[in-house]
């Protein structure tokens, strides 16, 4: 009895193995060719560098794309996430900022950003409950859905603004996007906690679990008693506040609420990271980590070319390539493939 | 095929395996749940690459690479779940990739005619345009078979082809086979009935756990000794599930009680009592309304007449959450769609309706998820390395323990059985008998749906005999033979 387990071990190993080696290969690169890519500078007692700054960049993908891996567990997608992230910007922004222009400045919450910061998240969630009501009690399918929002949504926010930009002053709610905590910018502390927070929640309860459960095969679940709608329910409306908040970052990294390019496209990239971070467009089984990966290795590459200097018109393809290339890596049947053409090649 | 050897991680499949096809022979490929009946077929058909060993057709070395270039090479396959599009008309299942064209343009006066015209042959008269959905699982598995038909084929490969036919249509297929044999098609039958494979095989080849037994003459092969050359046991000591115990039943252990239970286009009304310690068996034709039953009970379907009541007190069952919340469970008819959770592991599908009913707040520990596991594969005997292996790695047999054991997990008081013998070999079904019987006697009430009706009988204390969506008779103790539930399917018996 032969066995070639140890072989075929080696072929399927954890997925998020390919991203993290990609991610490597990049940072590998960036040590003997890009000068200065891994200088971390102290001032002030805070902490620069290209490094820190692409996590700093990464913040919001990194938001979204946790929320998106749990939809996409679920066999569903949302392209809403940009438009939510407008939304919350535009709330938050114009209940602090109230300008005359926009219908906001009805509202007076006392310039309390606690309250600001509130009300734009539970609107995003319920946002994402929508998507999700959508999905489940009428049937239509996520990519028509979340695409109903995606569109309406970013209208929504721009009517919030009146289709202008608003600009605010507040300390609080700058400090979301610029300010520091330990030395490192606050949005690491903020993906890192909600990080955290997530992971427990779907791996220390069975939540996680009924995700999976539903994503691959949501008839069986039902039969085993696991309530698919529920499950949808709540990961669209989750995927819903992460993207408020990614969207509360952004606003606070410009001072500004800027509803027509607040995060215009980061669906895609949120989608990319998943892909890329192993989680499968068909659902089932998930990974949280992976995608973070995935949304650092896409932020890599365009910090990579920045401070290389190569134009910005490059960068598109370059990321493309890069993805595809995990894309091929992670795909047993092309590993399956280059090993066969190596053995050939070598006997 | 010479030497025929696959590894999968962490088992072998197929070992130095031989299998000779004849020109116009019926060769059945026997074989229990793992023993490599399938892995041969895709080796064949060019879905797995075979580690070692040759295929030759017709003396010549082939290589199929994939299931398309096996057809190029006429080797056709008709697989046990049908794999056509069900949503498409059955005139385009038919000439799905191969569509006549004139002018550019599909033409669809032709793909009618000849729909029709290849369906005729197997004698089968159906509006061919209507989609393949609306049609039983019966039809569509011959409409899969006439697909495969129209190629030029010099081997037809029917995997299971019987699984879902009545009595009528398997003759229907039958004499079907015999003319295609007579023309010189080459026909590897695989299935699990083994009366089936007497009518109709002229040779047979045994497999056991990824090695060949031998091949035999159908003509010289007794029934006694093909079946201890499956399981790997003497014909002496083949175990035979007993024909069960009238039991003692009284008013006071009925379990579930439902009155008046209906749902029109689905099953008239009809009341059912279900009693602990007890196998209540629905007999019936296909599509009599025993799964419809069921579907009922379980929470999938809302009735629309009558009411359940579960020890005496009346419960809205409207999901199988609530179903499983009262203590029931139920094993589904079809187990690819409604059982398996296919990438999680053993352990997940095994603990996932227990989880279900605990709710999401109450986590089982994975180290007590691995304790359930691991308990119910060796009380059900789950053939697996481990209990992290995704379940579509297992085997047919060993993928419905699993699902059994999801359920006896959750120790349900009411154990519903949707056909738990289907598709699965001669070994796990007397196990899964075996099974029922001491879940019985450990108080368990159980509903057993079956299409095999030696089964119903040998397992049940009280029978329901169901005809044209309806209940016809109830029959209990001594009244159960296969006789008196023959007659009331036939319709001249009612009580």
């Amino acid at each position: 009895m032969k066995r070639r387990q140890g072989q075929r071990r080696s072929l399927s190993m954890p997925r998020i193995v390919w991203p993290l080696i990609a991610l490597a290969l990049l940072l590998l690169f960036n040590l003997f060719f890009t000068d200065g890519f891994f200088h971390i500078e102290v001032r002030d007692g805070r902490l620069y560098g290209s490094l820190i700054d692409i996590i700093d960049r990464a913040a919001p993908v990194i938001l979204v794309s946790m929320g998106m891996t749990l939809v996409i567990a679920t066999a569903g997608i949302d392209l809403s996430v940009g438009a939510v992230m407008a939304i919350a910007g535009a709330l938050a922004a114009g209940l602090i900022a109230r300008p005359e222009y926009s219908v906001l400045s009805n509202f007076d919450i006392g310039g309390s950003f606690a309250v600001a910061l509130l009300i734009a998240l539970l609107i995003s969630a319920l946002a994402g409950a929508g998507n999700g009501t959508l999905v489940t009690v009428f049937g239509v399918q996520p990519i028509v859905a979340t695409l109903i929002l995606m569109v309406a949504g970013r209208g929504i926010a721009q009517l919030l603004t009146s289709g202008q930009i608003v600009t605010f002053r507040h300390e609080s709610f700058a400090y979301l996007g610029n300010g520091f905590f330990l030395g490192l910018p606050v949005t690491i502390t903020i993906v890192v906690a909600m990080l955290l927070m997530i992971g427990l929640l779907v791996r220390r309860t069975a939540l996680g679990l009924f995700i999976e459960a539903v994503g691959d095969n949501p008839t069986a679940s039902r039969h085993a008693g696991v309530r698919p709608h529920f499950i949808r329910l709540f990961v669209y409306s989750l995927c819903g506040l992460l993207a408020g908040l990614a969207g509360l970052i952004a606003a606070a990294d410009i001072q500004a609420a800027d509803a027509n390019n607040a995060g215009l496209y980061i669906e895609l990239d949120a989608i990319l990271a998943v892909v890329i971070g192993g989680t499968a467009l068909t659902g089932g089984r998930f990974s949280l980590l992976g995608s973070v990966i995935g949304a650092l290795l896409i932020q890599s590459i365009t910090t990579t070319i920045l401070s290389r200097g190569v134009p910005v018109q490059y960068t598109l393809v370059v990321k493309a390539a890069v993805v595809i290339a995990v894309c091929l890596l992670q795909s047993e049947r092309f590993r399956l493939l280059i090993m066969h053409q190596l053995r050939r090649d070598g006997s | 095929m010479k030497g025929v050897r696959k590894t999968f991680p962490g088992m072998i499949a197929l070992d130095d395996v031989n299998f000779t096809l004849r020109a116009g022979e019926i060769h059945a490929l026997m074989g229990e749940n793992g023993a490599g009946k399938s892995t041969l077929i895709k080796i064949i058909t060019g879905v797995h690459r075979r580690d070692a060993g040759a295929i030759l057709l017709d003396g010549q070395p082939i290589e199929a690479h994939s299931p398309a270039h096996a057809q190029m090479l006429g080797i056709s396959t008709v697989y046990q779940e049908i794999n056509l599009i069900p949503q498409l008309s059955v005139a385009e299942n038919l000439h799905l990739g191969r569509q006549p064209m004139k002018l550019a343009r599909i033409d669809w006066k032709t793909i009618r005619r000849r729909a029709r015209e290849s369906l005729a042959r197997l004698e089968l008269d159906i509006d061919v345009t209507r989609p393949l959905a609306s049609f039983s699982i019966a039809i569509q598995q011959l409409v899969a078979i006439a697909r495969s038909l129209d190629v030029e084929a010099r081997i037809l490969i029917l995997d299971e082809p019987t699984s879902s036919l009545d009595e009528n249509e398997v003759k229907q297929l039958f004499t079907v086979m015999r003319r295609l044999k007579s023309t010189g098609l080459g026909i590897i039958f695989i299935t699990h009935f083994i009366d089936q494979v007497y009518e109709v095989a002229d040779r047979i080849t045994v497999l056991r756990n990824g090695r060949l037994v031998g091949e035999y003459e159908t003509a010289q092969l007794p029934r006694l000794e093909l079946i201890g050359k499956m399981i790997g046991r003497t014909a002496a000591d083949t175990p035979r599930p007993e024909r069960a115990r009238p039991h003692g039943v009284t008013e006071r252990n009925i379990f579930l009680q439902a009155n008046g239970l209906g749902r029109k286009g689905s099953i008239a009304p009809l009341d059912i009592t279900a009693h602990s310690g007890e196998v209540l068996g629905l007999a019936g034709l296909l599509g009599s309304g025993r799964t419809e039953i069921a579907c009922l009970l379980f929470g999938l379907d809302r009735p629309d007449s009558g009411g359940i009541a579960v020890r005496g007190r009346k419960v809205r069952i409207n999901s199988p959450r609530k179903a499983i919340a009262e203590g029931f469970g139920m094993l589904p008819e079809d187990r690819q769609s409604q059982g398996l959770v296919p990438d999680l592991s053993l352990r997940e599908n095994i603990t996932l309706a227990l989880q279900a009913r605990r709710g999401w707040l109450k986590p089982l520990s994975r180290k007590r998820q691995a304790e359930i596991a691991d308990r119910f594969i060796s009380a059900l005997n789950i053939d697996t390395t481990n209990a992290e292996k995704p379940i579509r790695f297992l085997s047919g047999g060993n993928q419905q323990k699993a699902i059994l054991a999801r359920w006896l997990a959750t120790e349900p008081a009411l154990l519903i059985l949707d056909e738990p013998t289907r598709g699965i070999d001669v070994g796990a079904k007397a196990e899964v008998e075996k099974l029922i019987a001491s879940l019985r006697d450990r108080g368990m009430s159980i509903i057993f749906i079956s299409s095999e009706l030696e089964e119903v009988v040998r397992d049940s204390q009280r029978v329901i005999v169901l005809r044209d969506r309806a209940k016809v008779a109830e029959l209990t103790a001594e009244d159960i033979t296969e006789k008196r539930i023959m007659l009331a399917i036939a319709g001249s018996e009612t009580t």
